[in-house]
This record gives structure tokens, sequence and C-alpha cells, in this order.
């Protein structure tokens, strides 16, 4: 008999004396539900975020660029990877000054690891919503943003659209309806990587990004 | 590296627990430690309506999961397979090791990268890689300390609780080619950062453990927050993921609330930094990821658990660890005196069914059952009521319907049974036990004055010189 019969052979021959329904957790979450507006969950995201050592910006789409290019400045980025054919990606390239070079990921990973891991100082990729009561950002990464993008690199910017601000994991993910395709790694960041496995202190930067930098995106013309 | 890992027998518990209680450096790490976990958690949950609530909703997922796990576990097998992950069964630890072995050599890998994975701590997998020439590295910056160390973790979630940061700085220096001597802790951890990039680039698999596994998306669900979980299962191009059979959830959406009650009763955080949800290999077009990922489901004891109505709770735990970091045993003793991989409360329920409860009975009986374990519990797990349990099968006749488990009866002695009989048969008869409380009343100058451990800090027990019969008596008259 095989590894896989033997086991379900032996879960199966138990009779479960009382069998429990299937657990209401929407109710759960329907019963904690708050009434906020928009920028009273922008409020929570950013305490919770900035809790841990996230940078924050609140931007416009006309202006995020220009805030990007000043932050890469100040903290003299040289290298910053951009996704391949992503519009915020393409307007970056099209501004950069020549300090800052920008890199499109167009290749796969096996092609330059060495230079991602050497050598790209900042990343830029758009995150697919956010979670306020945790203040977790929701990363979706696809062939023109891959996954190491939020990770190798020791600055990540996020640009994030305030209109995608979820009040909670559970609700983020029944707006966003993920059941019905998740993709092959969906993420949620908090702050940039840490440890606090020397005694109990607590350090930045363990294996993932040292600084973690998020763009709040406002559209023009929508009271803040 | 090719360090042996010390390997903790569960015999001598007691004399491990004494070395390590007159052991001012140690007791004081674990208490520290302690102290600062529960203040974390106490933070997180400061509305106990929510906190009772949500631990509600927590252990009905996980009791709803366990009771159709059967289902679940195919569920997932069919859902993660045509998602284009590979699954694969092991009935025990070897089994398991035989699997990622297997993998390993198809493919010729020399390394593996590995993230925080307590199953195969368990499985004794760096041992098993190690013996067959493929080094097995580990990348959580505590399970790496332990390592350079030649030891086992000491706390399922802080691995190096027992070590300060003069100890690591020390470690560093002598086992880290190039390290000066630096108790600066930043100084430290981008020291173990530097290492482990390079292990990350250079590392043919990556080996990493699962929270939750969710059968209605083929989702496996990792929390974490230094990054190497996700560079373990995103660099390579083979991610294997080892996890226990009681692992599944049936929806997605019982995902949030468990991971919430995980983070929050861990390390006293909202959530962890990340939390990566991985549905697949590489697709056609991606650019990184693993070309194939694999997930071992491993029994090892956990279906005799299951076969049993009381016990089969055990298997609701989420790994969260806060029923050691409020143990007073534990706190004391800390994680490497019980002799197992995993320690503390949980550990003294969960290990005999993975090691036969005639090597780790003693665990069960090193508690005062004063139920901190089980309040603390996110997912209402009655540990008290199961340590008692525990305690009786060890008692238990080897032939009697009461032993049902490896191992039950292996604490029975013939001097204890004599005894527990004379006892039974004295408060069982009126006569008898008047006889008996005569005698004793009347014999208490012949009370031995070493009385076993109870005299070691205590005056020797001495019956009263009247019975409370004969007082109550007295008082009637």
């Amino acid at each position: 008999m095989s590894a896989r019969d033997a086991i379900l052979g032996r879960l199966r021959a138990v009779q479960i004396a009382q069998a429990p329904g299937l657990p209401d957790v929407a109710a759960w979450y329907a019963t904690r539900q708050r009434m906020e507006d928009i920028s009273l969950r922008k409020a929570r995201l950013r305490a919770a975020l900035e809790s841990v050592h996230t940078e924050i910006h609140e931007v416009s789409d006309t202006n995020w660029m220009t805030v990007l290019l000043q932050i890469a400045a100040t903290k003299k980025l040289h290298h910053i990877l951009v996704g391949s054919g992503t519009p915020h990606g393409v307007a970056l390239a099209a501004c950069a000054p020549k300090e800052l070079e920008v890199v499109s990921y167009d290749q796969p990973i096996s092609e330059w690891r060495d230079r991602l891991f050497d050598s790209i100082d900042a990343s830029l990729t758009l995150a697919k919503g956010a979670v306020a009561e945790t203040g977790s950002l929701i990363l979706w990464p696809d062939p023109s943003e891959p996954r190491l993008m939020s990770l190798v690199p020791s600055l990540h910017f996020v640009l994030l659209d305030v209109d995608t601000i979820h009040a909670d994991f559970h609700s983020a993910m029944v707006a966003q309806a993920w059941t019905e395709g998740m993709p092959t790694n969906a993420l949620l960041i908090c702050g940039p990587s840490k440890t606090a496995d020397i005694q109990q202190t607590l350090a930045y930067g363990a294996h993932g990004p040292k600084e973690l930098v998020v763009l709040i995106r406002q559209s023009q013309g929508v009271a803040a | 590296m090719n360090k042996v890992i010390t390997i903790h027998p569960t015999a001598d518990f007691k004399e491990r627990s004494r070395s390590v209680l007159n052991d001012p450096g140690q007791r004081k790490n674990f208490r520290g430690a302690m102290d600062f976990l529960q203040a974390k958690r106490k933070s997180q949950f400061t509305d106990q309506d929510e906190l009772q609530g949500l631990r509600d909703l927590g252990a009905s997922i996980r009791q709803y999961s366990l009771a159709n796990l059967p289902r679940l576990l195919e569920e997932l097998e069919a859902r993660l397979t045509s998602n284009g992950i590979k699954v694969h069964w092991a009935q025990t630890p070897a089994e398991a090791n035989a699997i990622a072995l297997s993998i390993a050599q198809r493919v010729d890998a020399r390394r593996i990268i590995k993230g925080k994975s307590m199953v195969s701590e368990e499985i004794g997998f760096n041992h098993a890689m190690e013996s067959a020439g493929i080094e097995a590295f580990e990348s959580d910056m505590g399970e790496y300390i332990v390592q350079l160390a030649g030891e086992a973790p000491s706390h399922i979630i802080m691995p190096a609780i027992h070590k300060t940061k003069q100890e690591i700085a020390t470690l560093f220096a002598k086992e880290v080619p190039g390290v000066t001597y630096t108790e600066d802790v930043d100084a430290l951890i981008a020291i173990g950062r530097r290492v482990l990039r390079r292990k990350f680039a250079e590392a043919d698999i990556g080996l990493s453990g699962v929270n939750f596994a969710v059968a209605e998306t083929g989702t496996l669900c990792l929390v974490e927050n230094e990054g190497n979980g996700r560079m373990c299962t995103t660099v390579p191009r083979i991610h294997i993921a080892i996890t226990g059979i009681e692992k599944v959830v049936d929806k997605l959406a019982h995902v949030p609330p468990l991971v919430s009650l995980l983070t929050r009763s861990a390390t006293g955080q909202g959530v962890t930094t990340y939390v990566n949800m991985i549905s697949g290999p590489r697709k056609a077009g991606e650019k990184d990821g693993p070309d194939e990922v694999h997930l071992i489901l491993l029994d090892n004891g956990r279906t005799q658990a299951y076969a049993d109505e009381e016990l089969r709770a055990t298997l609701q735990c989420i790994r969260c660890g806060a029923c050691m970091n409020h143990c007073p045993v534990y706190a004391r003793i800390g994680g490497h005196a019980y002799g197992t991989t995993y320690p503390g409360p949980i550990g003294a329920i969960i290990s005999p069914h993975m090691m036969g409860l005639d090597s780790t009975y003693p665990l069960a009986f090193a508690s005062t059952l004063c139920g901190a374990c089980a309040e603390v519990c996110p997912v209402k797990i009655p540990i008290p009521d199961i340590l008692v349990r525990l305690r009786n099968e060890a008692q238990a006749r080897p032939d009697s319907d009461s032993a049902t488990l490896r191992g039950s009866g292996s604490a029975r002695t013939a001097t204890g049974t004599a005894v527990w009989s004379v006892w039974s048969q004295v408060y069982s008869r009126l006569g008898l036990y008047k006889l008996a409380s005569w005698f004793m009343s009347r014999g208490r100058s012949m009370s031995p004055s070493e009385q076993g451990a109870w005299t070691r800090s205590r005056v020797p027990l001495v019956p009263a010189p009247k019975r409370l019969r004969d007082l109550l008596k007295n008082r009637s008259s």
C-alpha cells in the first residue's frame, strides 16, 4: 500500500463524533466592520506601516515621480529596477536623471542573478491594494513585475493607489475575488525585512529590503 | 559546513533540567525572553471580547478542518496538482527524507538552502542530507546561529533564544571567515545577511515549512519577518515544502483569522513582515520563481493522535509557541531540556505521537497543570486535560482498554502499582480506612525523615496526632 493510501486509510477509519459545520468567517468580519471613510482608512494604514519603520509619502498622479526622484537623490541611489512595460516604469525611465539608471526586469533571473543581487540598489512596484488593519501592502507579482523585485534590492518603493486600501485582510480578498484565481505568488508586505533573533533586539534589513518607501497616490481633483 | 547537529535524547530529562536550573546565565536568558514575548502578546490583545471571539473562530476553523481532514487532503492534493505542484506523502521521517533526497539526486543538487521549518527538524532533515553529501544550510537568522554552533533550536519561533549577543559575537568571530568580534546586533545581522545572500544565489533547492495549506485554491501560506522564506521559495530552481498532514484548511477565507491569531500570539505582531502565498511553480512568461514546487505531507504519528477524540485536539495547533512563552516550567528549563523537537506544553502533548510515550512520558509529568497554556492557546487546545490523559496512559496496564498509544503503560512500575492498589482498597472500604488511619496517627513517630524529592526542599510529611474523625467526635461530644 502506498504511504498516501495508508495515511488516508487511517484517517478515514476514524468516526468523528461531532462534526462541526463550516465556520462563518464572513460573519465575524462583518461584526468588526467600522464606519470609516477613505481618509480614516488611510490613516490606519499609515500608522501601522510607520510603526514598522516604513517611510510614507502622500503623492498625486502628477507629482509622484518628482517625489520619488527627490528621495532617490537624497538616498544617492544609482540603479532602480522597474517592471518591463509597466506605465510607471516607462514613465520613470523617461524622466530619470543620468545619475539614476533605470533597469528593466526584462529577462529571466538565471540570465542576470548576480547583477540583481550585487548592483541593484532599489526597485519600484505597484501594489494591488493594502490592508488598513495590519498595515500590509498587497503585491501580486506577474510577468511584468516579477517576485524578486520586492525582495532583493535594498530599498523598495511601492506605489499604492489610495482607493485600493481595504479595511482588513478578509475584506481585501473578498473584494478582489482572490478565490477566482490565485497568482503563482501573492504577498502581504508590512515594512522592511526584520529579525529579533539575536537577544530579542529588533534589526531591520535581515534578508530582504532594508528600507520600504510607500507612495500613496491620489488622483488630482479628488478631495483628500 | 558539515557539523553534526547535537541530538537531544528524551532520556535524562531531569538531569538536563537540573543543569539549566543551576545555570544563572541561561535562566536569565529564558526569563528575559519569556517576559518580553508575554508583554508583546498582551499588547496585541487589549480587547478581551475580540480576543475571545477570534479564539472561538480559530478553534472552530481548526476543528472543522480536522473533522474533514481526509477529504481536505485529497482536495488539496487535486488542487495543488492542477496548479503544477507535485504532492508526496510520507508516513515516517525516513520516508520524507528519502523523497527529498530522490528529488535532490534527480537534479544532481549539491546545496539546499532552508527556510524555517520545524517539520524538517522533526525528521532530522539536515543530517539525512549531509549523510548523502548534500549541504543543508539554515537561513533563518536564529536557525543559522544554532546550526553554526552545532546545536538544535530551543524555541519553535525564536530558535536561538538561549544565546546572548556576546555568545553569538564569539561564535561569529570563531566560525565565519573574516569576521572580527562585534556585539553590535545590526552588525551581526549584516554578517548573516552577507553570508546567506550568497547561499540563496548558489542553492539548487530551497526547503520551507508551511503554516497553512489551502485546499480551495491549492495555496501554501508561509508567514515570516526576515525574507529568507521568500528567498528559499523564489530563488532556487526547485522548492520543496514540507508539512504535517494537519496543516490543511478548507477555504482561503480561513487564513486571515488564523494568521491574525498566529502572529499576535507568537511574537505580538499584528502581522508579520511577509505573508507569502504560493500557488504554483513558475508559469510560462514569468521571469523568476522555481521551475518545480513539491509538497511533502508527513504523518509521523499524527494519525495516532487523530484516532482519539480527546487527543485529536493536539492537531489543532498552529505552532505559535504562546504555550511555551507562558509556561512556568519552560521559562525555567528552556527548550533543550525537553529533548524533543517541539518543547514546552505543545511538545509534551505532540511528541508522544511522534516518538512514543515510552520515551516522552516524563514531559507530561513535568507540569503543575496551572492552565496558563490553555488560557493563551489561540485555538483553545485543552492542554492540561491532555497532559492528565497522557499521565494516565503512561500508567495504564499495557493490555487494558485504557492503554491506547504507542508506549502506553511504560511508566507503570510494580511498586507504584502495588502502592496505588493498596491506596484504592483503603480509600474505598470504611473499616480498612479507620484501621489504617488509626495506625498512621499512632505510628507517626516512625515517619521517615527522608521522603525523596519532597524533603529536598521541604520538611518531612508526618501524619497528624489525631485523625479528623477523632477531632470531629471530640467537638460534638
